[in-house]
Protein backbone atom coordinates (compact mmCIF):
# COMPACT_ATOMS: atom_id res chain seq x y z
CA UNK A 1 0.00 0.00 0.00
CA UNK A 2 1.60 3.29 -0.54
CA UNK A 3 0.81 6.06 1.50
CA UNK A 4 1.56 10.05 1.17
CA UNK A 5 -0.22 13.17 0.94
CA UNK A 6 -1.86 15.40 -1.67
CA UNK A 7 -2.05 19.50 -1.53
CA UNK A 8 -4.65 21.59 -2.98
CA UNK A 9 -2.19 24.41 -3.17
CA UNK A 10 -3.70 27.20 -1.01
CA UNK A 11 -2.51 30.35 -0.40
CA UNK A 12 -4.97 31.31 2.96
CA UNK A 13 -4.31 33.81 5.56
CA UNK A 14 -3.29 31.74 9.24
CA UNK A 15 -6.22 32.70 10.76
CA UNK A 16 -4.16 32.70 14.21
CA UNK A 17 -1.82 35.11 13.34
CA UNK A 18 -3.56 37.30 10.97
CA UNK A 19 -0.20 36.24 7.79
CA UNK A 20 -0.99 35.16 4.23
CA UNK A 21 1.96 33.96 2.98
CA UNK A 22 3.43 35.50 -0.75
CA UNK A 23 3.18 33.33 -3.52
CA UNK A 24 6.29 32.73 -3.72
CA UNK A 25 6.50 31.37 -0.08
CA UNK A 26 3.48 29.39 -0.60
CA UNK A 27 5.36 27.26 -3.91
CA UNK A 28 8.58 27.30 -1.65
CA UNK A 29 6.70 26.00 1.74
CA UNK A 30 5.09 23.12 -1.45
CA UNK A 31 8.25 22.01 -2.40
CA UNK A 32 9.67 21.60 1.50
CA UNK A 33 6.79 19.40 2.22
CA UNK A 34 7.00 17.05 -0.67
CA UNK A 35 10.66 16.63 0.28
CA UNK A 36 10.05 16.30 3.89
CA UNK A 37 7.54 13.44 2.42
CA UNK A 38 10.50 11.75 0.94
CA UNK A 39 12.80 12.72 4.22
CA UNK A 40 9.94 10.50 6.63
CA UNK A 41 9.40 7.52 4.23
CA UNK A 42 6.05 8.72 2.31
CA UNK A 43 5.83 6.97 -0.93
CA UNK A 44 3.78 9.96 -2.73
CA UNK A 45 3.53 13.48 -3.56
CA UNK A 46 0.42 14.80 -5.33
CA UNK A 47 -0.40 18.31 -6.48
CA UNK A 48 -3.70 19.81 -7.96
CA UNK A 49 -4.26 22.18 -10.10
CA UNK A 50 -5.95 25.45 -10.23
CA UNK A 51 -6.08 28.52 -12.44
CA UNK A 52 -7.57 30.97 -9.77
CA UNK A 53 -6.32 33.08 -6.97
CA UNK A 54 -5.95 32.15 -4.22
CA UNK A 55 -3.97 28.88 -5.60
CA UNK A 56 -0.61 28.61 -7.33
CA UNK A 57 -0.44 25.53 -8.69
CA UNK A 58 -1.26 26.46 -12.11
CA UNK A 59 2.26 24.81 -13.57
CA UNK A 60 2.18 21.06 -11.79
CA UNK A 61 4.60 19.15 -13.76
CA UNK A 62 7.52 22.48 -13.24
CA UNK A 63 6.56 21.78 -9.56
CA UNK A 64 7.05 17.80 -9.90
CA UNK A 65 9.89 18.32 -12.26
CA UNK A 66 11.76 20.38 -9.22
CA UNK A 67 10.85 17.80 -6.61
CA UNK A 68 12.21 14.82 -9.02
CA UNK A 69 15.15 16.38 -9.72
CA UNK A 70 15.64 16.47 -5.21
CA UNK A 71 13.89 13.19 -4.25
CA UNK A 72 15.31 9.51 -4.98
CA UNK A 73 11.94 8.01 -4.21
CA UNK A 74 9.09 9.79 -4.17
CA UNK A 75 6.20 8.90 -7.03
CA UNK A 76 5.23 12.09 -7.90
CA UNK A 77 1.32 12.72 -8.88
CA UNK A 78 -1.32 14.94 -9.60
CA UNK A 79 -4.93 15.74 -7.65
CA UNK A 80 -5.97 16.09 -10.13
CA UNK A 81 -5.26 16.95 -13.92
CA UNK A 82 -7.89 18.51 -15.75
CA UNK A 83 -8.86 16.58 -18.02
CA UNK A 84 -11.07 19.01 -19.40
CA UNK A 85 -9.99 22.26 -20.22
CA UNK A 86 -6.00 20.77 -20.64
CA UNK A 87 -5.18 19.65 -24.02
CA UNK A 88 -4.89 16.01 -23.68
CA UNK A 89 -2.10 16.22 -26.47
CA UNK A 90 -0.69 18.77 -24.35
CA UNK A 91 -0.65 16.23 -21.37
CA UNK A 92 0.68 13.62 -23.08
CA UNK A 93 3.56 15.53 -23.64
CA UNK A 94 4.22 17.17 -20.36
CA UNK A 95 3.47 13.91 -18.05
CA UNK A 96 5.58 11.91 -20.65
CA UNK A 97 8.88 14.36 -20.02
CA UNK A 98 8.39 14.40 -16.23
CA UNK A 99 8.07 10.64 -16.50
CA UNK A 100 11.52 10.73 -18.14
CA UNK A 101 12.82 13.17 -15.70
CA UNK A 102 12.08 11.50 -13.07
CA UNK A 103 12.87 7.83 -13.82
CA UNK A 104 9.13 6.60 -13.97
CA UNK A 105 8.56 7.42 -10.55
CA UNK A 106 4.98 9.45 -11.88
CA UNK A 107 1.05 8.35 -12.20
CA UNK A 108 -1.66 10.75 -12.08
CA UNK A 109 -5.19 11.75 -11.75
CA UNK A 110 -7.85 12.78 -13.82
CA UNK A 111 -10.39 15.04 -12.64
CA UNK A 112 -12.98 18.09 -13.85
CA UNK A 113 -11.91 20.38 -11.68
CA UNK A 114 -14.65 22.54 -8.83
CA UNK A 115 -14.26 26.18 -10.67
CA UNK A 116 -16.88 26.78 -12.81
CA UNK A 117 -15.02 29.63 -14.65
CA UNK A 118 -11.84 27.73 -15.43
CA UNK A 119 -13.93 26.65 -18.79
CA UNK A 120 -14.60 30.05 -20.49
CA UNK A 121 -11.41 30.95 -19.48
CA UNK A 122 -9.68 28.52 -21.43
CA UNK A 123 -12.21 27.98 -24.40
CA UNK A 124 -14.26 25.37 -23.28
CA UNK A 125 -18.52 25.20 -21.91
CA UNK A 126 -18.77 23.49 -18.63
CA UNK A 127 -22.01 21.76 -19.87
CA UNK A 128 -19.54 19.80 -21.50
CA UNK A 129 -17.72 18.53 -18.82
CA UNK A 130 -18.06 14.94 -18.77
CA UNK A 131 -18.60 14.33 -22.68
CA UNK A 132 -14.44 16.20 -22.32
CA UNK A 133 -13.25 14.04 -19.77
CA UNK A 134 -14.27 11.06 -21.35
CA UNK A 135 -13.33 12.26 -25.30
CA UNK A 136 -9.88 14.16 -24.27
CA UNK A 137 -8.69 10.81 -21.78
CA UNK A 138 -9.58 8.74 -24.80
CA UNK A 139 -7.27 11.07 -26.90
CA UNK A 140 -4.37 11.03 -24.02
CA UNK A 141 -4.54 7.36 -23.79
CA UNK A 142 -4.29 6.26 -27.64
CA UNK A 143 -1.18 9.25 -27.42
CA UNK A 144 0.79 7.12 -24.84
CA UNK A 145 0.00 3.87 -26.26
CA UNK A 146 0.13 4.71 -30.07
CA UNK A 147 3.30 5.88 -31.51
CA UNK A 148 1.69 7.20 -34.55
CA UNK A 149 -1.95 8.52 -34.11
CA UNK A 150 -5.16 9.96 -36.63
CA UNK A 151 -8.34 10.78 -34.53
CA UNK A 152 -11.08 13.49 -34.58
CA UNK A 153 -13.29 14.07 -31.90
CA UNK A 154 -15.98 16.59 -30.76
CA UNK A 155 -13.44 18.84 -28.90
CA UNK A 156 -10.07 19.46 -30.23
CA UNK A 157 -8.48 20.20 -33.71
CA UNK A 158 -7.88 16.51 -35.62
CA UNK A 159 -4.87 15.15 -35.68
CA UNK A 160 -3.48 13.49 -38.58
CA UNK A 161 -0.27 11.47 -38.42
CA UNK A 162 0.78 12.63 -34.83
CA UNK A 163 3.11 11.36 -32.44
CA UNK A 164 3.23 12.47 -28.95
CA UNK A 165 6.88 12.88 -27.59
CA UNK A 166 8.64 11.66 -26.23
CA UNK A 167 7.17 8.17 -25.78
CA UNK A 168 6.52 7.23 -22.67
CA UNK A 169 9.87 5.61 -20.52
CA UNK A 170 10.33 2.11 -21.86
CA UNK A 171 7.06 2.37 -23.43
CA UNK A 172 5.14 2.06 -20.21
CA UNK A 173 2.52 4.99 -20.13
CA UNK A 174 1.92 6.41 -16.32
CA UNK A 175 -0.53 5.02 -14.15
CA UNK A 176 -3.95 6.96 -14.33
CA UNK A 177 -6.18 7.38 -11.51
CA UNK A 178 -9.91 9.08 -12.21
CA UNK A 179 -11.06 11.17 -9.49
CA UNK A 180 -14.32 12.21 -8.23
CA UNK A 181 -16.23 12.98 -5.30
CA UNK A 182 -20.13 12.22 -6.88
CA UNK A 183 -19.98 11.54 -10.38
CA UNK A 184 -20.76 7.75 -11.46
CA UNK A 185 -20.14 8.24 -15.34
CA UNK A 186 -16.22 9.06 -14.09
CA UNK A 187 -16.12 5.72 -11.79
CA UNK A 188 -17.60 3.91 -14.81
CA UNK A 189 -14.53 5.28 -16.76
CA UNK A 190 -12.04 3.69 -14.57
CA UNK A 191 -13.34 0.64 -14.07
CA UNK A 192 -13.26 0.55 -18.42
CA UNK A 193 -9.71 1.14 -18.82
CA UNK A 194 -8.74 -0.86 -15.74
CA UNK A 195 -6.98 2.19 -14.54
CA UNK A 196 -7.55 3.28 -10.70
CA UNK A 197 -10.75 5.38 -9.28
CA UNK A 198 -9.80 7.56 -6.44
CA UNK A 199 -12.25 9.18 -3.94
CA UNK A 200 -11.12 12.55 -1.95
CA UNK A 201 -12.86 11.47 1.12
CA UNK A 202 -12.81 15.00 2.60
CA UNK A 203 -16.09 16.69 2.16
CA UNK A 204 -18.47 13.89 1.99
CA UNK A 205 -19.53 11.12 4.62
CA UNK A 206 -17.99 7.80 4.62
CA UNK A 207 -21.04 5.58 3.43
CA UNK A 208 -21.03 8.15 -0.11
CA UNK A 209 -17.31 7.07 -1.00
CA UNK A 210 -18.05 3.82 -0.24
CA UNK A 211 -20.76 4.04 -2.99
CA UNK A 212 -18.98 5.22 -5.61
CA UNK A 213 -16.30 2.66 -4.83
CA UNK A 214 -18.58 0.11 -4.85
CA UNK A 215 -19.81 0.65 -8.24
CA UNK A 216 -16.43 1.28 -9.63
CA UNK A 217 -15.33 -2.01 -8.17
CA UNK A 218 -18.24 -3.81 -9.85
CA UNK A 219 -17.56 -2.33 -13.16
CA UNK A 220 -14.31 -3.02 -13.36
CA UNK A 221 -14.98 -6.85 -12.73
CA UNK A 222 -17.75 -6.00 -15.15
CA UNK A 223 -14.98 -5.19 -17.62
CA UNK A 224 -12.90 -8.12 -17.59
CA UNK A 225 -9.98 -6.65 -15.35
CA UNK A 226 -9.88 -8.90 -12.57
CA UNK A 227 -12.53 -9.57 -9.59
CA UNK A 228 -14.06 -6.53 -7.58
CA UNK A 229 -11.58 -7.11 -4.67
CA UNK A 230 -8.76 -6.47 -6.90
CA UNK A 231 -9.58 -2.96 -8.71
CA UNK A 232 -7.20 -0.07 -7.75
CA UNK A 233 -8.90 1.91 -5.43
CA UNK A 234 -7.02 5.55 -3.70
CA UNK A 235 -8.50 7.37 -1.13
CA UNK A 236 -8.00 10.87 0.15
CA UNK A 237 -8.24 12.11 4.24
CA UNK A 238 -7.34 14.76 6.44
CA UNK A 239 -5.99 14.36 9.84
CA UNK A 240 -4.27 17.03 12.40
CA UNK A 241 -2.53 15.30 14.66
CA UNK A 242 -0.33 15.75 18.62
CA UNK A 243 0.46 13.68 20.91
CA UNK A 244 -2.68 14.50 23.38
CA UNK A 245 -5.73 14.29 21.24
CA UNK A 246 -7.08 17.71 23.09
CA UNK A 247 -4.07 19.37 21.81
CA UNK A 248 -4.51 18.57 18.28
CA UNK A 249 -8.44 19.96 18.46
CA UNK A 250 -7.53 23.65 20.63
CA UNK A 251 -4.58 24.20 18.05
CA UNK A 252 -6.45 22.99 14.76
CA UNK A 253 -9.69 24.51 15.96
CA UNK A 254 -9.13 27.79 14.61
CA UNK A 255 -7.72 26.48 11.05
CA UNK A 256 -10.77 24.33 11.12
CA UNK A 257 -13.11 27.18 11.55
CA UNK A 258 -11.72 29.09 8.74
CA UNK A 259 -10.78 26.92 6.20
CA UNK A 260 -11.65 27.81 2.53
CA UNK A 261 -14.71 25.11 1.39
CA UNK A 262 -16.56 23.94 4.94
CA UNK A 263 -15.48 26.92 7.45
CA UNK A 264 -17.50 28.76 8.92
CA UNK A 265 -20.22 26.04 8.40
CA UNK A 266 -20.38 22.80 10.30
CA UNK A 267 -18.55 22.76 14.06
CA UNK A 268 -15.32 20.72 14.06
CA UNK A 269 -17.20 18.58 15.98
CA UNK A 270 -19.85 17.37 13.85
CA UNK A 271 -17.65 17.41 10.81
CA UNK A 272 -15.37 14.83 12.32
CA UNK A 273 -18.22 12.96 13.40
CA UNK A 274 -20.05 12.77 9.48
CA UNK A 275 -16.56 12.77 7.35
CA UNK A 276 -13.25 10.96 7.55
CA UNK A 277 -11.73 13.92 9.36
CA UNK A 278 -9.48 12.89 12.23
CA UNK A 279 -8.25 15.71 14.65
CA UNK A 280 -6.43 14.15 17.62
CA UNK A 281 -3.50 11.60 18.73
CA UNK A 282 -1.76 9.45 16.40
CA UNK A 283 -3.42 6.12 17.63
CA UNK A 284 -6.56 7.77 16.74
CA UNK A 285 -5.66 8.45 13.15
CA UNK A 286 -4.46 5.15 13.06
CA UNK A 287 -7.69 3.45 14.19
CA UNK A 288 -9.93 5.94 11.52
CA UNK A 289 -7.70 5.37 8.75
CA UNK A 290 -7.95 1.35 9.15
CA UNK A 291 -11.76 2.02 9.45
CA UNK A 292 -12.07 3.10 6.08
CA UNK A 293 -10.69 0.03 4.60
CA UNK A 294 -13.96 -1.51 6.30
CA UNK A 295 -16.01 0.41 3.87
CA UNK A 296 -14.42 -0.05 0.89
CA UNK A 297 -12.07 -3.10 1.18
CA UNK A 298 -8.67 -3.38 0.74
CA UNK A 299 -6.81 -0.87 -1.30
CA UNK A 300 -3.93 0.70 -2.72
CA UNK A 301 -3.18 3.88 -1.97
CA UNK A 302 -3.91 6.45 1.53
CA UNK A 303 -3.21 10.06 0.56
CA UNK A 304 -3.55 13.16 3.45
CA UNK A 305 -4.40 16.24 3.19
CA UNK A 306 -1.47 18.27 5.50
CA UNK A 307 -0.88 21.96 4.37
CA UNK A 308 -4.09 23.77 3.76
CA UNK A 309 -6.25 26.24 5.68
CA UNK A 310 -3.34 28.67 6.51
CA UNK A 311 -1.10 26.21 8.61
CA UNK A 312 2.03 27.62 8.78
CA UNK A 313 4.95 25.24 6.94
CA UNK A 314 6.42 24.87 10.50
CA UNK A 315 3.22 22.79 11.94
CA UNK A 316 3.07 21.05 8.22
CA UNK A 317 5.89 19.46 8.97
CA UNK A 318 5.81 18.42 12.23
CA UNK A 319 2.98 17.01 11.47
CA UNK A 320 4.83 14.80 8.42
CA UNK A 321 7.09 14.06 10.79
CA UNK A 322 4.37 12.20 13.13
CA UNK A 323 2.79 10.86 10.00
CA UNK A 324 6.07 9.45 8.76
CA UNK A 325 6.90 7.76 12.23
CA UNK A 326 4.23 7.08 13.91
CA UNK A 327 1.19 6.61 11.89
CA UNK A 328 2.01 5.36 8.38
CA UNK A 329 4.18 2.49 9.83
CA UNK A 330 1.88 1.29 12.28
CA UNK A 331 -1.05 1.48 8.81
CA UNK A 332 1.72 -0.34 6.68
CA UNK A 333 2.00 -3.33 8.92
CA UNK A 334 -1.65 -3.33 9.80
CA UNK A 335 -3.30 -2.74 6.28
CA UNK A 336 -0.58 -5.34 5.16
CA UNK A 337 -1.86 -8.15 7.40
CA UNK A 338 -5.29 -7.33 6.65
CA UNK A 339 -5.31 -8.05 2.77
CA UNK A 340 -6.51 -10.49 0.94
CA UNK A 341 -3.85 -12.83 -0.79
CA UNK A 342 -5.19 -11.76 -4.52
CA UNK A 343 -5.21 -8.04 -4.29
CA UNK A 344 -2.66 -6.07 -5.44
CA UNK A 345 -0.49 -4.30 -2.41
CA UNK A 346 -0.24 -1.34 -4.94
CA UNK A 347 -1.05 0.68 -7.94
CA UNK A 348 1.09 -0.71 -10.90
CA UNK A 349 4.55 1.21 -10.60
CA UNK A 350 6.82 1.05 -13.42
CA UNK A 351 9.10 -1.68 -13.94
CA UNK A 352 12.19 1.19 -13.74
CA UNK A 353 10.80 2.18 -10.06
CA UNK A 354 10.38 -1.41 -9.42
CA UNK A 355 13.91 -2.10 -10.22
CA UNK A 356 15.44 0.53 -8.17
CA UNK A 357 13.21 -0.49 -5.39
CA UNK A 358 15.00 -4.00 -5.58
CA UNK A 359 18.26 -2.54 -5.82
CA UNK A 360 17.47 -0.49 -2.73
CA UNK A 361 16.32 -3.16 -0.68
CA UNK A 362 19.30 -5.51 -1.81
CA UNK A 363 22.01 -3.08 -1.09
CA UNK A 364 20.65 -2.73 2.39
CA UNK A 365 21.07 -6.60 2.84
CA UNK A 366 24.57 -6.02 1.94
CA UNK A 367 25.07 -3.52 4.43
CA UNK A 368 23.20 -5.33 7.29
CA UNK A 369 25.52 -8.69 6.38
CA UNK B 1 -55.25 -5.88 7.41
CA UNK B 2 -52.87 -3.74 4.72
CA UNK B 3 -51.13 -5.77 2.84
CA UNK B 4 -49.50 -2.68 0.34
CA UNK B 5 -47.34 -0.30 1.89
CA UNK B 6 -48.95 2.69 3.51
CA UNK B 7 -49.80 5.75 1.36
CA UNK B 8 -47.14 8.46 2.86
CA UNK B 9 -48.15 12.03 3.17
CA UNK B 10 -45.14 14.33 3.76
CA UNK B 11 -46.08 18.09 5.06
CA UNK B 12 -42.75 20.56 5.42
CA UNK B 13 -43.58 23.21 7.18
CA UNK B 14 -41.05 26.62 7.51
CA UNK B 15 -43.26 28.10 10.50
CA UNK B 16 -40.85 29.38 12.63
CA UNK B 17 -42.87 30.47 15.82
CA UNK B 18 -43.73 28.12 18.57
CA UNK B 19 -47.15 27.18 18.34
CA UNK B 20 -47.00 28.42 14.88
CA UNK B 21 -50.03 29.20 12.75
CA UNK B 22 -48.01 27.29 9.59
CA UNK B 23 -47.62 24.19 11.06
CA UNK B 24 -51.44 24.46 11.92
CA UNK B 25 -51.93 24.80 8.47
CA UNK B 26 -49.68 22.20 7.45
CA UNK B 27 -51.55 19.77 9.30
CA UNK B 28 -54.70 20.66 8.75
CA UNK B 29 -53.85 19.98 5.22
CA UNK B 30 -52.47 16.59 5.51
CA UNK B 31 -55.45 15.76 8.09
CA UNK B 32 -58.01 16.97 5.15
CA UNK B 33 -55.69 14.58 2.30
CA UNK B 34 -55.84 11.49 5.06
CA UNK B 35 -59.09 11.33 5.28
CA UNK B 36 -60.16 11.58 1.71
CA UNK B 37 -57.17 8.85 1.24
CA UNK B 38 -58.95 7.17 3.57
CA UNK B 39 -62.00 7.27 2.50
CA UNK B 40 -61.30 6.33 -1.51
CA UNK B 41 -59.19 3.62 -0.48
CA UNK B 42 -57.70 0.79 1.67
CA UNK B 43 -54.29 1.45 2.14
CA UNK B 44 -53.03 2.67 5.20
CA UNK B 45 -52.18 6.49 5.07
CA UNK B 46 -48.89 7.89 7.10
CA UNK B 47 -48.76 11.52 7.44
CA UNK B 48 -45.29 13.04 8.81
CA UNK B 49 -44.56 16.76 9.13
CA UNK B 50 -41.46 18.11 8.75
CA UNK B 51 -40.14 21.34 11.08
CA UNK B 52 -37.75 23.10 8.90
CA UNK B 53 -37.04 25.29 12.12
CA UNK B 54 -35.70 22.10 13.53
CA UNK B 55 -33.21 21.75 10.54
CA UNK B 56 -32.56 25.35 10.11
CA UNK B 57 -29.05 24.66 11.21
CA UNK B 58 -28.66 21.68 9.63
CA UNK B 59 -29.68 23.19 5.92
CA UNK B 60 -27.11 26.15 6.47
CA UNK B 61 -24.31 23.66 7.06
CA UNK B 62 -25.19 21.83 4.06
CA UNK B 63 -25.58 24.81 2.30
CA UNK B 64 -21.92 25.78 3.35
CA UNK B 65 -20.37 22.30 3.51
CA UNK B 66 -22.31 20.78 0.44
CA UNK B 67 -23.07 17.52 2.09
CA UNK B 68 -26.29 17.06 4.49
CA UNK B 69 -26.41 15.41 7.89
CA UNK B 70 -27.79 12.10 8.60
CA UNK B 71 -30.73 13.65 10.21
CA UNK B 72 -31.31 16.06 7.08
CA UNK B 73 -30.87 13.83 4.77
CA UNK B 74 -33.36 11.73 6.32
CA UNK B 75 -35.56 14.42 6.09
CA UNK B 76 -35.11 15.14 2.45
CA UNK B 77 -35.61 11.16 1.49
CA UNK B 78 -38.88 11.37 3.24
CA UNK B 79 -39.48 14.48 1.18
CA UNK B 80 -38.56 12.76 -1.98
CA UNK B 81 -39.80 9.71 -1.21
CA UNK B 82 -43.58 10.69 -0.24
CA UNK B 83 -46.44 10.04 -2.43
CA UNK B 84 -47.97 13.29 -2.01
CA UNK B 85 -46.13 16.67 -0.48
CA UNK B 86 -47.75 19.57 1.27
CA UNK B 87 -45.30 22.72 1.31
CA UNK B 88 -46.17 25.14 3.96
CA UNK B 89 -44.20 28.75 4.21
CA UNK B 90 -44.94 32.00 6.10
CA UNK B 91 -45.07 35.10 3.97
CA UNK B 92 -41.52 36.95 4.24
CA UNK B 93 -40.73 40.08 2.78
CA UNK B 94 -43.39 39.23 -0.43
CA UNK B 95 -42.38 35.95 -1.13
CA UNK B 96 -41.78 32.48 0.66
CA UNK B 97 -39.33 32.29 3.41
CA UNK B 98 -35.58 32.07 3.18
CA UNK B 99 -35.96 28.95 5.51
CA UNK B 100 -38.05 27.47 3.01
CA UNK B 101 -36.05 28.18 -0.29
CA UNK B 102 -32.90 27.21 1.70
CA UNK B 103 -34.47 23.71 2.06
CA UNK B 104 -35.80 23.08 -1.62
CA UNK B 105 -32.56 24.14 -2.83
CA UNK B 106 -30.98 21.80 -1.40
CA UNK B 107 -33.25 18.78 -3.30
CA UNK B 108 -32.06 17.50 -6.63
CA UNK B 109 -33.77 19.39 -9.05
CA UNK B 110 -35.08 15.84 -10.40
CA UNK B 111 -36.39 14.36 -7.32
CA UNK B 112 -39.74 15.89 -7.02
CA UNK B 113 -40.77 15.22 -10.81
CA UNK B 114 -44.31 14.50 -11.04
CA UNK B 115 -44.82 14.27 -7.04
CA UNK B 116 -48.23 15.93 -5.81
CA UNK B 117 -48.09 19.11 -4.36
CA UNK B 118 -50.17 21.00 -1.93
CA UNK B 119 -48.69 24.94 -1.75
CA UNK B 120 -49.86 27.06 1.11
CA UNK B 121 -48.86 29.74 2.98
CA UNK B 122 -49.61 32.21 6.12
CA UNK B 123 -49.24 35.75 6.61
CA UNK B 124 -50.54 38.70 8.78
CA UNK B 125 -52.80 40.30 5.71
CA UNK B 126 -54.80 38.66 3.16
CA UNK B 127 -52.92 41.17 0.86
CA UNK B 128 -50.09 38.56 0.48
CA UNK B 129 -51.93 35.63 -1.37
CA UNK B 130 -50.59 35.60 -4.81
CA UNK B 131 -47.29 34.94 -3.36
CA UNK B 132 -49.10 31.46 -3.97
CA UNK B 133 -49.43 31.83 -7.10
CA UNK B 134 -46.23 33.91 -8.41
CA UNK B 135 -43.51 32.46 -6.35
CA UNK B 136 -44.50 28.89 -4.71
CA UNK B 137 -46.25 27.31 -7.85
CA UNK B 138 -42.99 28.96 -10.61
CA UNK B 139 -40.89 26.87 -7.85
CA UNK B 140 -42.72 23.54 -8.28
CA UNK B 141 -43.47 24.09 -11.82
CA UNK B 142 -39.34 24.44 -12.50
CA UNK B 143 -39.40 20.92 -10.22
CA UNK B 144 -41.67 19.73 -12.66
CA UNK B 145 -43.82 18.66 -9.80
CA UNK B 146 -47.81 18.07 -10.19
CA UNK B 147 -49.32 21.27 -8.03
CA UNK B 148 -52.74 20.77 -7.53
CA UNK B 149 -54.54 23.90 -9.00
CA UNK B 150 -56.12 25.04 -5.29
CA UNK B 151 -53.50 26.50 -2.85
CA UNK B 152 -54.68 27.47 0.11
CA UNK B 153 -53.76 30.81 1.67
CA UNK B 154 -54.36 31.42 5.52
CA UNK B 155 -54.40 35.08 6.67
CA UNK B 156 -54.16 35.82 10.44
CA UNK B 157 -58.27 36.81 9.99
CA UNK B 158 -59.05 33.53 8.18
CA UNK B 159 -58.44 31.61 11.52
CA UNK B 160 -61.30 33.40 13.17
CA UNK B 161 -63.83 33.60 10.14
CA UNK B 162 -65.99 31.54 7.83
CA UNK B 163 -65.46 32.99 4.37
CA UNK B 164 -67.79 35.67 2.76
CA UNK B 165 -69.97 36.05 -0.54
CA UNK B 166 -66.54 36.03 -2.46
CA UNK B 167 -64.48 33.60 -0.65
CA UNK B 168 -64.82 29.97 1.09
CA UNK B 169 -63.63 29.90 4.40
CA UNK B 170 -60.37 28.19 5.46
CA UNK B 171 -62.01 24.57 6.39
CA UNK B 172 -63.49 24.39 2.69
CA UNK B 173 -60.63 25.65 1.22
CA UNK B 174 -58.41 23.03 3.37
CA UNK B 175 -60.85 20.32 2.06
CA UNK B 176 -60.87 21.13 -1.50
CA UNK B 177 -56.97 21.52 -1.41
CA UNK B 178 -56.89 17.99 0.36
CA UNK B 179 -59.24 16.54 -1.99
CA UNK B 180 -56.85 17.90 -4.85
CA UNK B 181 -53.59 16.18 -3.19
CA UNK B 182 -55.96 12.86 -2.75
CA UNK B 183 -56.99 12.60 -6.31
CA UNK B 184 -53.57 13.26 -7.15
CA UNK B 185 -52.11 10.75 -5.34
CA UNK B 186 -54.47 8.05 -6.56
CA UNK B 187 -54.49 8.93 -10.06
CA UNK B 188 -50.91 9.71 -10.22
CA UNK B 189 -49.97 8.74 -13.76
CA UNK B 190 -46.27 10.61 -13.71
CA UNK B 191 -43.88 8.84 -11.69
CA UNK B 192 -40.97 10.27 -10.64
CA UNK B 193 -39.03 7.46 -12.55
CA UNK B 194 -37.44 10.34 -14.49
CA UNK B 195 -35.75 11.49 -12.00
CA UNK B 196 -32.02 10.58 -12.74
CA UNK B 197 -30.79 7.75 -11.47
CA UNK B 198 -28.82 7.85 -8.73
CA UNK B 199 -25.55 5.70 -6.89
CA UNK B 200 -28.29 3.96 -5.45
CA UNK B 201 -29.67 2.39 -8.39
CA UNK B 202 -27.27 0.17 -8.97
CA UNK B 203 -25.38 -0.39 -12.10
CA UNK B 204 -28.12 1.56 -13.52
CA UNK B 205 -26.26 4.25 -12.38
CA UNK B 206 -24.45 4.72 -14.97
CA UNK B 207 -24.17 5.23 -19.19
CA UNK B 208 -22.03 1.78 -19.95
CA UNK B 209 -18.65 3.60 -21.07
CA UNK B 210 -19.04 2.14 -25.24
CA UNK B 211 -22.35 4.08 -24.81
CA UNK B 212 -20.62 7.13 -23.46
CA UNK B 213 -17.93 6.83 -26.06
CA UNK B 214 -20.67 6.20 -28.90
CA UNK B 215 -22.59 9.49 -27.82
CA UNK B 216 -19.47 11.41 -28.58
CA UNK B 217 -18.44 9.99 -32.12
CA UNK B 218 -18.58 12.13 -35.29
CA UNK B 219 -21.02 11.01 -38.17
Amino acid sequence: MQFGIFTVGDVTTDPTTGRTPTENERIKATLAIAQKAEEVGLDVFATGEHHNPPFVPSSPTTTLGYIAARTENLILSTSTTLITTNDPVKIAEDYATLQHLADGRVDLMMGRGNTGPVYPWFGKDIRQGIPMAIENYALLHQLWREDVVDWEGKFRTPLQSFTATPRPLDGVPPFVWHGSIRSPEIAEQAAYYGDGFFHNNIFWPMEHTKKMVDLYRRRYAHYGHGTAEQAIVGLGGQVFMRKNSQDAVREFRPYFDNAPVYGHGPSLEDFTRETPLTVGSPQEVIERTLTFRDAVGDYQRQLFLMDHAGLPLKTVLEQLDILGEEVVPVLRKEFANLRSADVPESAPLHPAVTAARANRAARATRKES
Amino acid sequence: MFATTPLRIVAVSAGLSQPSSTRLLADRLAAAARERLAAEQDRNVEVRVIELRDLAVDIANHLVSGFPSATLREAIDAVTEADGLIAVTPVFTASYSGLFKSFFDLIDNTALTGKPVVIAATGGTARHSLVLEHALRPLFAYLRAVTVPTSVYAASEDWGSSGDEYTEGLPSRIRRAGGELASAVLGRTVSGASRAPGLDDGDDAVVPFEQQLADLRLD
